[in-house]
């Protein structure tokens, strides 16, 4: 399959990411559309990784496989895993504090 | 070898009185420290040809940056200035206490060692060290022990002359770039080759820096207000000593490096300084508080220097040289004088003052001298001087000096001024009890009364000194 | 070869070191030490000038100069520290430390209400004067005379501000430096034109140039110079000063304002005399502004009550005479007057001292009347030294007066017959002056009248030998017209003015016309004393003046106009440069500065509004830019 649908598809999921992070006022919302502007990046690695492999052996058959963009994408499921995990305790603590998950109450990064 | 003392006597002194608790202790200590300096030049002067006072060690070889300082009679005089000055400093303000004694006189001493590091430097990236080391202890000083105001004036001050000092950086790098072999050392800027267009905006660039140190007009409104809010003591140093620096760069630095962008701006530069003179002369006549009074007539001496730097003849610039010397120990004087008012009646407003000399003569006769040696009078320092650099001026073009010379009738207008409303009259309930001069300040008056007549009418020593920074300047020149 | 001329620093050395004596001794010294030792040292110098006057009396004697130390020396200048020795420096040594010893021996016994501490530092600043003067005259080269110049004034100022309780006194003490210093400008001026022109400020080396030089340029430094000599010698429009300047002990007005700082400017001009020569524009400047000068300050002196603003303008006029004097080219005359009025205006003024000192401090002659017979030696004195001024032979006034006068008929008849108005001016006022002092009856209080005495030893016998001076001394330049003998004085300073003296085409008048002239002037002045000394012997004028006479006493508004032309505007211009200028303007530009960074960073902090989602815009639009930048650019 032609890199180009991966691609297209990586820019597609980023697109709704932003737009969701720039639109929404739901902390969690927000959080779930970082996660997927995430794994659009995630996507690509893959896919440019396994391109990439197919390259290179076409000249050098005895490099290594093409394993280590992928090995790199478990590295950041496992770290966004553990964002994840703080920034739910972070908007947690806020529901506590504010009975709102809303992030335009959080404007004290001004002061 | 006698210019390495001369930095690090000031500067180890000026640390080590940090650690001194007793507040009289470290006034004792601190005239030691400024009397070793003072001894140290006088055995440097005295023995020994030119060659060995210099300097030369292994600082930042990797910049090309050497620990170099160079003596030579300009140097030397504004060394003897800067340890005559600290002494005389220290005798005469003896009474003045201060919180935290301390960090008062170290940094007093580390600014000292700066200021003559810079008058010492022979290495642009040095010169440049020695400029800001000069400058952050004055900044503590002020916006420490100042008046009410002191934090404005400081800031003012402080991000004024940084400024400057930035815009010389830059130059100063590019400078560092035209040399072949990457160095800093003042014989290899010297022999950078630029092209005119070069030396024009290079130029400016260290002109302004220099100028807002001097002060020359209109780079001069941080000076009266800084003057008016910084202790006294600091005031005397800033006076006496750290406008000299801008002065002193103009020769050593500014002029040979660009000769001729400074004979084609010498005329822009004569006009700013003329105009200075009489500006800050009228402005003089209008001044109640002594210290801006002093601020505003030092503004017009200066401006008389600069002028007298770019005439490019003799004259002028002997006449520079040996004002320097004179203009530091004159003003000195005053600040003196002002300094014993304010102590004593807690107040510079002239229109407070008023008949001091029924109660004060020796105080009055003292200040009426160095005040006259401030008109520059006949047989007083300032008068051999200032004839010669005003003959300097006139040969550059005879209406400058016409004008300048109006300074002269107005120095005479606000000085008497001065002396009417603050001595003489009838004493108020301000001045009423008056007491006169005490002998430490009487001492430290004296020795500059007895300066302002011996170099009036013995200046040879002086000329004779500092010829060779002249013939050299000239040289360039041509 | 040691000759006495080489001894010549110790004319001034002495006054030094009696300044220097009394300056620092002064809480130590008694009265009677301090006047002696003030005085004294004035003797000193007067016996080395006696004996300095002797040399130079020799047949063949030439200018000598002393040189000292090196004062200044930069290669393209070279001043030395050097005294010269001629015929003109000779004789005003005398007069100033002849008339000098004099005043110093009156005022030990004027100023002896001083206090010890206040009469010591007196006798400083009059021995500092004297020394001053000294350098001035015997000065080698101008910037020697520059020194004396500056010094004359200084002492000037320290001594009219002597009382420095009394703020007028101080005020008119900072006119009188003030204008000297604008005076002083010009001066110094000149001198640097000469620097350029000559190459040297040295007489010896100027003069034999001088002839070289253009016209032109001679005119501007002597017209600078002469701009310096107005200063000094108050003259118009600089004169203004010297009216105030009375506010000094009279002693002082007598010794500086009278007899010698006043008439450096003549020797400064008498000096550089080929200079002037050469330069006929600055000459008849010189002319005109002398004889405005005489005339003007004459009619002011007619309507003044106060003694000594009397004799004030006096001076102002006799200077202006000799500046009459020195612009016809009558040198010789000029310094003649120089010298006879130097005897007869310091006897007027020690007079004037002595019925002061009579009246305590009364000063008004409208107060006074009566007085000759109390104080017969002061009043037969002041009488000779009224005659003298008037200019009746055979007093000295008469030749030195007339030598002026003729000479100025040789040169433009105009310019006599004004000159004469101003005499019959100066009889006039003169006589006003003795008759309202001396004659009519006593005006002042009962207990003035009471403790009216003559005045001690030390203050007669100076007017004594004063009043012989200004009696005789005008026979030593006796003209022509009287003596086969004649004019020993010009024959004396020949010498000095021989360069002069070759240029001038010398058309000198007949016999006739001369005795034409002083038939005229002569009856006309007697008329104008005979009038003035009964008028004001019976009727004195006690009511304050009206109409013109008000304009008069009024010193024709000067004052007012210069203080509304020159001191008022210059303080409001001040007062704008504070204000607007340097506050709003200069300090308001680099405030600005600051305040325009501070003001734009207040408007770039609202972008950071706090909100999360605006950040992230700003963020993908950065990124959005920075990937069309990469890929257009």
């Amino acid at each position: 399959m032609p890199i180009n649908y991966y691609i297209i598809l990586a820019i597609a999921l980023f697109s709704i990411g932003v737009m969701g992070v720039l639109t929404r006022r739901n902390a969690i919302i927000i959080f779930m559309c970082v996660e997927l502007m995430l794994n659009a990046v995630n996507l690509l690695l893959v896919a440019f990784s396994k391109m990439h492999y197919s390259n290179v052996a076409s000249f050098n058959p005895s490099s290594p496989v093409g394993t280590e963009a992928q090995v790199f994408v478990f590295f950041i499921m496992v770290v966004a895993a553990a964002e994840v995990s703080v920034g739910l305790a972070i908007i947690v603590m806020m529901y506590r504090n504010i009975h709102s998950v809303d992030v335009n109450f959080l404007n004290r990064l001004k002061h | 070898m006698v210019a390495l003392l001369l930095i690090l006597i000031p500067l180890l002194g000026g640390l080590a009185a940090f650690f001194i608790k007793n507040e009289s202790t470290v006034k004792q200590w601190s005239l030691l420290v400024s009397l070793a300096a003072f001894v140290a030049i006088c055995i440097g002067l005295a023995n020994g040809n030119a060659a060995t006072r210099n300097f030369e060690a292994e600082w930042l070889p990797m910049l090309g940056s050497s620990f170099a300082l160079q003596m030579d009679g300009m140097s030397a005089l504004l060394c003897l200035l800067a340890t005559i000055t600290y002494p005389i400093i220290s005798i005469s303000t003896w009474k003045n206490t201060y919180k935290s004694a301390n960090s008062f006189f170290g940094l007093m001493l580390l600014a000292q060692a700066g200021i003559i590091g810079v008058f010492l430097a022979a290495d642009g990236l040095l010169f440049y060290f020695f400029w800001e080391l000069a400058l952050i202890p004055v900044y503590f000083l002020c916006s420490k022990w100042g008046g009410e105001k002191r934090i404005a004036a400081t800031f003012k001050f402080f991000v004024y002359t940084f400024v400057g000092s930035l815009l010389m950086l830059v130059g100063l790098l590019y400078l560092y770039y035209q040399t072949p072999n990457l160095s800093f050392s003042l014989q290899s800027l010297y022999e950078v080759k630029l092209t005119v267009a070069q030396q024009a905006w290079l130029f400016w660039l260290f002109f302004i820096a220099f100028a807002i140190k001097m002060p020359v007009f209109p780079f001069h409104t941080w000076q009266p207000d800084t003057y008016e809010q910084a202790p006294t003591a600091v005031t005397m140093v800033l006076s006496a000593l750290m406008v000299k620096m801008g002065l002193f760069a103009v020769v050593r630095w500014l002029i040979p490096l660009f000769p001729a962008a400074a004979i084609e701006y010498s005329n822009i530069v004569i006009i700013l300084s003329v105009t200075g003179m009489v500006y800050a002369s009228i402005l003089a006549m209008q001044q109640d508080d002594l210290k801006r009074l002093i601020a505003y007539s030092s503004i017009a001496h200066i401006g008389l220097m600069s002028a007298a730097l770019f005439v490019n003849n003799e004259s002028g610039l002997q006449g520079a040289m040996i004002q320097f010397f004179s203009h530091g120990v004159n003003v000195l004087g005053m600040w003196i004088v002002v300094n014993l008012i304010e102590q004593q009646f807690g107040t510079r407003k002239m229109s407070e003052l008023g008949g001091i000399a029924q109660k004060a003569p020796t105080l009055t006769i003292l200040l009426v001298i160095v005040a006259l040696a401030n008109v520059a009078l006949p047989l007083t320092n300032a008068f051999v001087g200032e004839f010669l650099m005003f003959n300097g001026l006139f040969k550059f073009n005879a209406w400058y000096a016409a004008i300048g010379g109006l300074s002269i009738i107005l120095s005479a207008v606000y000085t008497l001024r001065m002396i009417q409303k603050v001595f003489y009259g009838n004493s108020n309930a301000v001045t009423a009890n008056a007491t006169d001069i005490g002998t430490m300040a009487k001492t430290g008056l004296a020795l500059i009364v007895i300066a302002i007549f011996v170099m009036g009418v013995f200046p040879k020593p002086v000329f004779a000194l500092v010829n060779d920074t002249v013939t050299m300047i000239l040289g360039i020149y041509k | 070869m040691k000759s006495i001329i080489d001894l010549v620093y110790l004319v001034p050395l002495f006054p030094l070191i009696g300044f220097l004596i009394n300056g620092l001794g002064r809480k130590n010294l008694s009265k009677s030490l301090s006047g002696m030792l003030g005085s004294g040292v004035i003797l000193a110098s007067f016996i080395v000038s006696v004996l300095l006057f002797n040399e130079t009396r020799a047949e063949g004697f030439t200018a000598t100069t002393v040189n000292l130390f090196e004062f200044i020396n930069v290669a393209s200048l070279n001043i030395p520290f050097a005294f010269q020795v001629d015929q003109l420096s000779a004789i005003f040594l005398l007069i100033i430390t002849g008339v000098g010893f004099l005043i110093h021996v009156y005022s030990t016994s004027y100023m002896h209400e001083e206090e010890p501490y206040h009469f010591a530092r007196y006798f400083a600043y009059l021995n500092l004067f004297v020394f001053s003067m000294l350098l001035l005259v015997l000065g080698a080269n101008y910037l020697i005379m520059f020194i004396g110049w500056e010094g004359v004034g200084l002492c000037s100022y320290l001594l009219i501000g002597y009382w420095f309780k009394n703020t007028e006194y101080g005020n008119a003490a900072r006119k009188a430096f003030v204008m000297n210093r604008i005076g002083d400008l010009g001066f110094l001026l000149g001198l640097f034109f000469i620097l350029q022109q000559f190459g040297s400020l040295t007489f010896s080396e100027i003069f034999p140039q001088a002839q070289g030089a253009e016209v032109g340029i001679l005119t501007v430094i002597t017209l600078l110079l002469f701009v310096g000599a107005m200063g000094k010698s108050a003259q118009i429009p600089l004169y203004t000063w010297l009216p105030d300047a009375m506010a000094g002990p009279t002693p002082v007005s007598a010794l500086i304002h009278a007899a010698t700082m006043v008439t450096a400017g003549i020797y400064m001009i008498a000096r550089s005399n080929i200079l002037y020569t050469l330069a006929p524009v600055s000459q008849t400047v010189v002319a005109i502004v002398g004889l405005s000068t005489a005339i003007l300050a004459a009619t002011i002196a007619i309507k003044q009550n106060d003694i000594k603003k009397v004799l004030a303008y006096s001076t102002v006029s006799q200077l202006g005479y000799m500046f009459l004097g020195l612009g016809v080219g009558a040198y010789t005359g000029a310094v003649f007057h120089v010298m006879t009025h130097a005897f007869f205006k310091a006897l007027l003024f020690l007079g004037a001292g002595s019925v002061i000192h009579a009246m305590h401090h009364e000063q008004d002659i409208r107060k006074m009347g009566g007085l000759s017979k109390k104080l017969p030696t002061t009043h037969w004195t002041f009488l000779v030294g009224c005659i003298a001024i008037a200019g009746i032979p055979p007093f000295s006034g008469f030749f030195s007066k007339d030598e002026i006068l003729v000479n100025a008929y040789t040169h433009n008849p105009i310019l006599y017959w004004i000159g004469l108005g101003g005499a019959l001016m100066t009889a006039f006022y003169m006589f006003r002056l003795y008759a309202m002092t001396f004659r009519g009856s006593f005006r002042g209080t009962h207990e003035q009248e009471h403790h009216l005495h003559e005045s001690p030893w030390q203050m007669t016998m100076p007017l004594i030998v004063l009043a012989i001076l200004a009696a005789v001394a005008g026979f030593i330049g006796i003209p022509e017209l009287f003596a086969t003998d004649a004019h020993r004085l010009e024959h004396y300073l020949a010498p000095v003015f021989e360069a002069s003296t070759k240029l001038k085409d010398a058309h000198t008048l007949t016999h006739s016309t001369e005795y034409m002239l002083l038939g005229v002037s002569l009856t006309l002045i007697t008329i104008s004393i005979v009038y003035a000394w009964s008028r004001f012997s019976k009727k004195p004028e006690t009511n304050d003046a009206t109409g013109f006479g008000k304009v008069l006493a009024n010193k024709w508004y000067v004052d007012e106009l210069y203080d509304s032309i020159i001191t008022k505007p210059l303080n409001a211009v001040a007062a704008i440069f504070n204000r607007y200028v340097e506050k709003s303007g200069i300090d308001g530009v680099v405030n600005g500065v600051g305040k325009s960074i501070h003001w734009g960073s207040r408007q770039l902090r609202l972008l950071q509004n706090g909100q999360v989602g605006t950040y992230v815009l700003w963020m993908v639009l950065g990124i959005l830019f920075l990937y069309v930048v990469t890929i257009f650019f």
